[in-house]
């Protein structure tokens, strides 16, 4: 096996894509997906790309490995890799070339893996494969990479298979696996989305890490600014099948040019004022002493408290697993209590939903992360948003009609418009929309948002939120807002909960929680978030150590 | 008929019926309303050539009495009578017109399936997704007991049904569709456990939604897709079980028409090199095939494959 120095010297660029043109299939006709863009990327270099979704992200992403997926066709331009025409390829010489000399990281790492192969197993196919290398070099290969990436007792790391390792690890092992060929160019798919805040430090300084050291370019494709500021030697920004602008990392957060790229870059700075706390009054929802669990040995939440006044947003914040949206089915019934009781200003509510009368049904809304699978596909809007109206409060006929055009404007959507429309023939925020105006149909006191924002692009998520926060001054709502995402809590809540294991290890006014001293936990959260400083990932791990991120930083903890 | 002449004609055939599946649907989509024109176009030649033959079977059907030229169970000549006019396909072993009693067996054998096929569409779709969305207890019984019935092998169970219950058509539509609603039991309870854990059940249910309003609002039109092809399918194998037991004397009882029994009948010809017990065999599977690919076109869409 050779090392890929051969032709590092060289000045050519390593991916060169000229006018690139894509279209995809969409209901019996094409649909531009691409329409031109040109992308140069040097060995040893990462460019990030960036977005909103369908902006062409990913799709960029896969034509430089020569790819399309199914529905989708190159209709012109031309893709050079290495001084290979990519367009011209027959498919042999293109699988030749993918897994070897080009590799892919996708975002979901559970769904990509084969849960019926050992870790290693599936790191040595591409080697024996490509006769790259032999197998028990390939599996020396692998521990040395996977020590490199700071995963758990090398050696025995790839004996394992894919469910029994943790999220952020079985990412890094993806990483490892897409380096197993040495390959000169790898593709990240937003290889840490799915993941919380806390995991995705470790596995962006491992990506980071790597990269540097094998000189691998890379084209790292995220909608999350700070961390491709992060990542990126260089930026991209996309918008729907066009290039925006290019420029170097420190360039484009310091100087963007475009108003869609500082549009971009505003987002973040949303933030409500802190409502001001009304002592003395009766709470909207009391959650007191809740023990709660889904099998009778083990308790997902233990002994959790908290309460949610009037016109007040709680953000509950955690990791996965952490117990937020247990609670949640604690409050709304679908999960009984063990011990402890959730009560709706000041009357207790009934364990189970279906022993809790219309009223009680009526005053607790929920809002999904999901809004794809919280609409029934096969309903029209004017349907969606009637039956609550018509369940709860009697509307019918002309009345029920005037409601839900009513309600539509107060989520300022059209009603002419989109009144007679399917879900899928709503975009993303909107079906948002329509899951806030169902619940707000009920006219409840109290809403639950289980994470409605991050499915959505920022710009879009900032346009709920904006509403949500209207809505609630309108209607006198109090939210529990689950979330993870801390930028969400600043913009949106009065108070936060932090929740860890089940248990609430902080609570208190944003104001204050936001300033030291913390928990320890909360201050790993806190200091776990990205930030625009390209610098940031840097000075982390120099204070933490590189040692102390992630799931390693937690067990300490404990 | 040598291999030569069969390598010759059957091309002639499969281009043939393309071509009249291609026409049939160019007229239907001159004939109906935009957006099913637009669905129309997606179908295949093959599917379209499956519409028009389900449609030819149809129209048989419906108006068996004005095409066919004798009655039903008119006994007409000497048994056994060749393919001359008046009896273009002959006479069977009581000298009844072949081709006439082609024409009403369409109309028994096609509409009773199609009764018993929606019959155990019914009951075994309901009883699935109420399975599904209760869980627990009365998924567990409701299951044993389906399995309980699919243990036994359904020839077996129907012959020994009809036995004791004598072979009418009212039971022999019951037995049949019995006996065929455990398979939809079982798709439609496994379409419906994928459905019940999305958030918009959890919503429903929430908003305090009754069982019926549940079953037939929010689930039922999400798992029409799956629901819609397994009909095709089961349709063939619940005709194929009609003609089987007739075949045996236990379906359909003479002098009721029926393709099934037509092959009883007429199989004695077989050894004279005459081909005519085939063709009701031949109906039978050019409608099963027809069905299939119908149903294949639907499913297509269904999976959401673009290629």
């Amino acid at each position: 096996m050779s090392p890929k120095t051969t032709n590092t010297s060289s000045s050519a660029p390593l991916l060169t894509m000229r006018n690139v043109h894509i279209k995809g299939l969409s209901d019996e006709t094409w649909v531009d997906i691409i329409n031109g863009v040109d992308l140069d990327l040097n060995r040893g270099e990462v460019l990030g790309l960036i977005g909103e979704s369908g902006a062409g992200k990913s799709t960029l992403g896969l034509a430089a490995m020569g790819f399309c997926r199914d529905g989708c066709k190159i209709t012109d331009g031309s893709i050079e890799f290495d001084g290979l025409d990519l367009l011209s390829q027959s498919r042999q010489q293109l699988r030749q070339l993918r897994g070897r000399r080009i590799a892919y990281v996708a975002q979901s790492a559970a769904a990509s893996f084969n849960p019926a192969h050992r870790l290693i197993d599936q790191f040595c196919e591409a080697p024996l494969k490509h006769d790259v290398m032999a197998r028990s070099e390939a599996e020396t290969y692998a521990t040395s990479l996977y020590e490199r990436m700071n995963l758990p007792d090398p050696d025995e790391f790839g004996l394992r298979y894919p469910h029994e390792v943790s999220g952020g690890q079985l990412q890094r092992a993806m990483t490892a696996m897409a380096l197993s060929c040495r390959p000169d160019l790898i593709i990240f798919d937003e290889p840490t989305t799915a993941l919380d805040v806390t995991t995705q430090i470790e596995v962006l300084a491992a990506i980071r890490d790597i990269v540097k050291q094998f000189n691998t370019a890379a084209i790292y494709i995220s909608h999350d600014l700070a961390v491709v500021a992060q990542m990126a030697d260089t930026i991209k920004v996309l918008l729907k099948g066009d290039e925006v602008e290019q420029a170097t990392t420190a360039k484009m957060l310091k100087s963007p040019k475009e108003d869609y790229t500082k549009s971009l870059w505003a987002v973040r700075e949303y933030a409500r004022a802190e409502q001001p706390l009304v002592t003395g009054q009766q709470p909207v929802i009391e959650i007191t002493n809740v023990t709660a669990g889904y099998s009778p040995r083990q308790d997902i939440l233990k002994d959790v408290s908290f309460a949610i006044h009037k016109r007040r947003t709680v953000a509950v914040v955690g990791e996965s697993g952490s117990g937020k949206s247990t609670t949640a089915r604690v409050i709304t019934g679908l999960l009984e209590p063990r011990m402890g009781s959730v009560s709706f200003a000041g009357t207790p509510l009934p364990a189970n939903y279906q022993d809790r009368t219309r009223d009680q049904l009526r005053h607790v809304q929920m809002i999904y992360q999901m809004a794809d699978t919280a609409l029934n596909p096969k309903l029209r809007i004017r349907d969606l948003i009637a039956r609550p109206a018509a369940m709860y409060l009697g509307l019918s006929g002309r009345a029920l009609e005037d409601r839900v055009r009513d309600l539509l404007r107060m989520i300022e959507m059209e009603p002419d418009q989109y009144i007679d429309r399917l879900p899928s023939e709503l975009s993303g925020g909107q079906k948002q929309r329509i899951g806030i105006a169902r619940a707000i149909a009920a006219e409840p006191g109290f809403i639950i948002c289980d994470e409605v924002t991050s499915a959505l692009d920022q710009l879009v998520a900032e346009g709920i939120l904006k509403l949500l926060d209207r809505l609630q001054s309108e209607l006198d709502l109090s939210y529990m807002f689950i979330t993870h995402d801390l930028a969400t809590v600043r913009a949106i809540a009065d108070e936060v909960v932090v929740m860890k294991d089940g248990n609430v290890v902080e609570q208190g006014p944003k104001s204050e929680m936001f300033v030291p001293p913390h928990h320890a936990y909360t201050e790993l959260l806190l200091g776990s978030v990205p930030e625009m400083d390209p610098k940031w990932l840097d000075r982390l791990l120099e204070s933490r150590g590189a040692d102390n991120i992630g799931d390693a930083a937690i067990a300490r903890m404990k | 008929m040598s291999l030569i002449s069969v390598l010759i004609w059957l091309p002639i055939v499969v281009a043939v019926s393309l071509g009249a599946g291609w026409l049939f649907r160019q007229t239907l989509i001159r004939l109906v309303n935009a957006p099913t024109a637009k669905f129309l176009r997606t179908a295949p030649l093959t599917a379209s050539f499956g519409m028009l033959t389900i449609t030819i079977y149809v129209t048989c059907a419906v108006f068996a009495p004005l095409i066919a030229p004798f009655g039903e169970s008119e006994i007409l000549s000497a048994s056994f009578e060749p393919w001359a006019a008046p009896y273009i396909l002959g006479t069977d072993n009581l000298g009844r017109d072949v081709f006439t009693r082609l024409v009403y067996g369409a109309r028994n054998t096609v509409g009773i399936a199609f009764l018993i096929t929606a019959l155990a569409f019914v009951a075994g779709t309901l009883l699935g997704i109420y399975s599904a969305l209760k869980g627990g207890i009365i998924d567990q019984v409701v299951g044993r007991l389906i399995d309980v019935l699919m243990a036994i092998p359904s020839l077996i169970f129907s012959l020994l049904m009809l036995t004791i219950f004598g072979t009418s058509v009212i039971s022999l539509v019951l037995v049949i569709a019995t006996i065929d609603s455990t398979r939809v039991f079982r798709l439609a309870r496994s379409v419906a456990l994928n459905i019940v854990q999305l958030d918009y059940i959890e919503a429903a249910k929430l908003r305090g939604e009754s069982t019926v309003y549940l079953i037939t609002r929010e689930i039922l039109p999400n798992a029409t897709a799956p629901l819609a092809a397994e009909f095709g399918l089961r349709f063939c194998f619940v005709f194929l079980m009609i003609s089987s037991l007739s075949f045996l004397g236990l379906g359909l009882q003479p002098p009721t028409a029926d393709w099934g029994s037509m092959v009883r009948d007429n199989a004695e010809l077989i050894s004279f090199g005459d081909i005519t017990p085939l063709i009701p065999a031949g109906a039978i599977a050019i409608l099963t095939i027809a069905v299939n690919f119908v149903v294949d076109w639907l499913l297509h869409r269904a999976s959401g494959l673009k290629d």
